[in-house]
C-alpha cells in the first residue's frame, strides 16, 4: 500500500521531468546546443500561464497559450542569439544561455516580482481520486495521464511522420540531411521552438504543484539534465524512461534513505553512465 | 617691510592663526558636529528576491516611526542606508563591513537570514558596532555567541516553538510528526518544540528534513498519513511554506491531521499564494494584525494609510520595534552615541508599548521578552484569510544557556 502510493508519487513528478527534458533532448542530441536556459523555458511557461489565467480565467486556455507564447520565444532566441554560435564553441554556448537564465528570471521579476505565485488546478481535477486504498490528488492523476499522452503523441509524430523521419535524421548526422537538400536552418529552428514549448508547457502544468516564482526553472534543471544524460541525448524513448527511472529514485531516496536523498539521483547517474557511457537509448559514442 | 617679507609674515600669521583658533574651539566644534551630525542608521536586508517582501515589510516599518519623529532625534537627523544582502552571505557580509568601515554608521540593523547573522557576529562584536537584530531568528546570537553590543529586537527561533509544545499536547495531541527543512533553524525549531512537548507526556512518532527549496513533498506527505500522528508540527518559509502547506491540503491531510507550527508557515507574505489551503492551520507568533491592544490598532492603521492599504506583519512589527529601540535610547542619551557604554545602557533599559505588548530587552541575553506568544489559527475574515489569535502564552523569555554577558 505504502508502495504503491510512492511510486504513484514517483510516476507523477517523473511525468513532469519528462514534459521538461524531452525538448532538452531534442535540442541536444539535434542541434548540439548546451540549451541551459531550458530551465526558463519552464519558468516563462508558468507566468504565461498566470498571465492567461488572468486574463481568461480558463486553465485550459492558459495550458494551451503558454506552450504557443514560450515556442515563439524559442524560435526568436535560435534565430537571433543561438544561430549565430553553431559554429563557436560549447563554452561560448553555455555563456549564452546561462546569461539568458538571468535575463528572463530579471524579466519576470520585473513584470510580476519576486512574490511566489498559486496556479490554480482546473475545476474538475481539483479534489482527490482513491484507487485501491491510495489517495492522490485528482490533478496529480491528470498529471500522469497527460504525460502518457503527450509521450504517445510524441512517439507518433517523431516515428510515423515524415517530419518526424526529418527531425530524426537531422539528430543522427545534422550534415547529411543538410546535403539531402533540407532546409535544416528551419528545421533547427522548428526543433528549437518545439523544445521550447514543450519546456512552457511543463511549466504550467506543473504550476498547480509546484507554484510559480522566478527561480524555479534553476531548481528543475539538473533533474532535467541528469534524465536527458541517463536516457541519451536526442532520444524520445530515453527521455521517457529516463524520467520515470529518476522520478523513482527521487521518491524512495526521500523516504528510504533520507539522509543521502540529495545524492540518489546523482548516484543513479553515475552508475548508468558507467555502465553505458551514451545513456540507456543514445547513439553509441564515436 | 619689503613685499616678501610682508606676504610670508602674513602667510605665517594666518596659518598660525587659524590652528591656535582651531585649537581652541576644536573640541566644541567637533562634539558640535557630531551631535549635530546626522544618525547614521544602517539596514543590512534583502531587497531583491523572494525575501525582499520581508527587507520591505522591516523597512516600512521604520520609515513610519521615523517619519512620526520627523526624521530627527535628539536634534540628530535620521539618515537610513540600506544595502541589499540578496540573501547571500558572502554579500551580507561585505554590505555590513561597508556600513561599519565606509559609512561608519552609529546604529547596525537586519539582517533577515540567520547565515549572514553568524557571519557578522564577530565583526560586529570586534567592532564595537551596536548591532539591533531586526529579523534572524538563530538561537545561538543569545546563547554561546551573545554579544553586549548586540541586541535583538525580532525573536529567537526557540521563542515561537517552545510554548507550542506544552500548547499542542494539552489542546490537540500527544502524538506528533515533525517536519522542517533541513538546515540549522530548521532543526533547531523542532528541538525546541520537543523540549517542552516531551515533558507534557507527548511523542513524536517521525521526523523528516526535507532539503532546502524541495517543490515536491509527496513521498513526505504520504509517510505522515501512514504514520498514525494526529497532527504535525512543521516549520517552513517563503516558498517551501506555500509548497508545503499547498500539497498538505491537496492530499487530504488537513481533514483527520491538525496541521501546526511557528507562525511563519502562514505570515502574509506566503498566505496569499496559499489561500484556502491554509485556512485552519494553528501556529505560534508573537504578532498578528489582530490584535485588539490600542498601540497595534494604531499601527495597522498608520500603516495601511502610509502604504497603500498594505496591512503589516510580524516583519513590519520587529521594524516599528527596532525603529522605537533606537529613538528611544538616542533621546535618552541626548543624541551622544560617541559614548557607546552609555547608549548600550540606554538601549537595555528602554520599555514601551509596542504592538506586540509591553517591549523589553531581557538583560541576560539581549533578547527581546516576548510578553506574548499567541497561538493563532487562519481563518477567512472580511478582507480575507489572516491568522486569528486564539489562545497566548505569557512572558516567553529565551533560555539563553551559554549567555554570559558581562554584568
Amino acid at each position: 500500500m505504502d508502495i504503491v502510493s510512492q511510486a504513484l508519487n514517483g510516476l507523477a513528478y517523473g511525468t513532469l521531468l519528462f514534459l521538461l527534458s524531452v525538448g532538452l533532448t531534442l535540442i541536444f542530441g539535434m542541434l548540439d546546443v548546451v540549451n541551459l536556459a531550458h530551465g526558463s523555458f519552464y519558468m516563462l511557461g508558468a507566468y504565461a500561464g498566470i498571465a492567461a489565467l488572468a486574463l481568461t480565467g480558463n486553465f485550459w486556455i492558459a495550458a494551451i497559450a503558454a506552450p504557443l507564447v514560450v515556442g515563439l520565444v524559442g524560435a526568436l532566441v535560435e534565430r537571433g542569439l543561438l544561430r549565430p554560435l553553431y559554429r563557436r564553441s560549447s563554452l561560448d554556448q553555455v555563456l549564452l544561455t546561462f546569461g539568458l537564465i538571468y535575463l528572463f528570471e530579471d524579466l519576470i521579476k520585473w513584470g510580476w516580482g519576486g512574490r511566489i505565485r498559486s496556479i490554480a488546478p482546473p475545476e474538475i481535477f481539483s479534489g482527490r481520486v482513491t484507487l485501491g486504498g491510495v489517495t492522490l490528488p485528482a490533478y496529480r492523476v491528470f498529471v500522469i495521464a497527460f504525460g502518457l499522452l503527450v509521450a504517445i503523441l510524441l512517439w507518433i509524430v517523431i516515428e510515423k511522420t515524415r517530419l518526424g523521419a526529418v527531425i530524426r535524421a537531422g539528430v543522427y548526422d545534422a550534415e547529411m540531411t543538410a546535403g539531402l537538400g533540407i532546409d535544416i536552418g528551419r528545421v533547427f529552428t522548428l526543433v528549437f521552438a518545439f523544445g521550447a514549448a514543450l519546456g512552457g508547457l511543463s511549466g504550467v502544468i506543473a504550476g498547480p504543484i509546484q507554484s510559480a516564482y522566478p527561480s524555479m526553472g534553476i531548481s528543475i534543471l539538473i533533474p532535467a539534465l541528469i534524465v536527458v544524460v541517463i536516457g541519451g541525448l536526442g532520444s524520445l524513448k530515453g527521455s521517457f524512461v529516463g524520467s520515470l527511472i529518476i522520478g523513482q529514485a527521487e521518491t524512495f531516496g526521500k523516504v528510504w534513505l533520507p539522509g543521502v536523498s540529495m545524492l540518489m539521483i546523482y548516484m543513479v547517474m553515475a552508475l548508468i553512465v558507467l555502465l553505458r557511457p551514451q545513456g540507456l537509448f543514445g547513439r553509441p559514442l564515436r | 617691510m619689503d613685499q616678501q617679507t610682508r606676504r610670508t609674515f602674513l602667510r605665517t600669521a594666518f596659518i598660525g592663526g587659524s590652528a591656535a583658533a582651531g585649537v581652541a574651539t576644536g573640541p566644541w566644534v567637533l562634539r558640535a558636529r557630531a551631535q549635530g551630525a546626522p544618525l547614521r542608521v544602517g539596514l543590512v536586508l534583502p531587497y531583491s528576491g523572494v525575501y525582499a517582501e520581508l527587507g520591505n515589510s522591516i523597512t516600512q516599518a521604520m520609515e513610519l516611526v521615523f517619519a512620526r519623529e520627523n526624521w530627527t532625534v535628539a536634534g540628530r537627523k535620521i539618515e537610513m542606508i540600506r544595502e541589499d544582502d540578496e540573501m547571500a552571505v558572502p554579500v551580507g557580509v561585505r554590505k555590513t563591513e561597508k556600513l561599519i568601515d565606509s559609512d561608519k554608521v552609529d546604529i547596525l540593523t537586519g539582517p533577515v537570514h540567520s547565515g549572514i547573522l553568524m557571519a557578522m557576529r564577530d565583526k560586529v562584536h570586534n567592532s564595537k558596532t551596536i548591532l539591533l537584530v531586526s529579523n534572524a531568528g538563530a538561537d545561538a546570537v543569545s546563547r554561546a555567541r551573545c554579544s553586549k553590543w548586540i541586541f535583538r529586537t525580532s525573536f529567537s527561533n526557540w521563542q515561537p516553538c517552545q510554548p507550542m509544545g506544552t500548547w499542542v499536547a494539552k489542546n490537540l495531541t500527544k502524538e506528533v510528526f515533525q517536519i522542517a527543512p533541513n538546515y540549522q533553524a530548521g532543526k533547531d525549531d523542532m528541538e525546541a518544540f520537543r523540549e517542552s512537548f516531551h515533558p507534557a507526556g507527548g511523542k513524536v512518532l517521525g521526523e523528516e528534513y526535507p532539503k532546502l527549496g524541495e517543490t515536491d513533498y509527496a513521498p513526505y506527505l504520504t509517510k505522515i498519513k501512514q504514520s498514525g500522528a494526529k497532527a504535525v508540527f512543521a516549520f517552513f518559509s517563503g516558498t517551501d511554506a506555500v509548497n508545503f502547506v499547498k500539497q498538505y491540503d491537496d492530499f487530504g491531510l488537513k481533514q483527520s491531521i491538525k496541521l501546526t507550527g511557528p507562525g511563519f508557515i502562514t505570515e502574509p507574505d506566503v498566505l496569499p499564494a496559499q489561500g484556502k489551503a491554509a485556512l485552519g492551520v494553528i501556529t505560534g507568533h508573537f504578532y498578528t494584525p489582530q490584535l485588539d491592544n490600542p498601540v497595534n490598532q494604531r499601527f495597522v492603521k498608520d500603516f495601511r494609510d502610509k502604504f497603500k492599504d498594505k496591512t503589516p506583519d510580524g516583519f513590519a512589527c520587529q521594524g516599528y520595534d527596532t525603529a522605537e529601540v533606537i529613538v528611544r535610547a538616542v533621546k535618552a542619551v541626548n543624541g551622544n552615541t560617541q559614548d557607546k557604554e552609555k547608549l548600550v545602557a540606554a538601549i537595555a533599559a528602554v520599555e514601551f508599548d509596542s504592538p506586540r505588548g509591553r517591549f523589553r530587552f531581557d538583560p541576560k541575553t539581549h533578547n527581546v521578552i516576548q510578553p506574548y506568544i499567541y497561538i493563532r489559527e487562519v481563518r477567512e475574515v472580511s478582507g480575507g484569510l489572516a491568522n486569528v489569535p486564539i489562545d497566548k502564552i505569557a512572558d516567553v523569555r529565551d533560555p539563553g544557556t551559554g549567555c554570559t554577558l558581562p554584568a
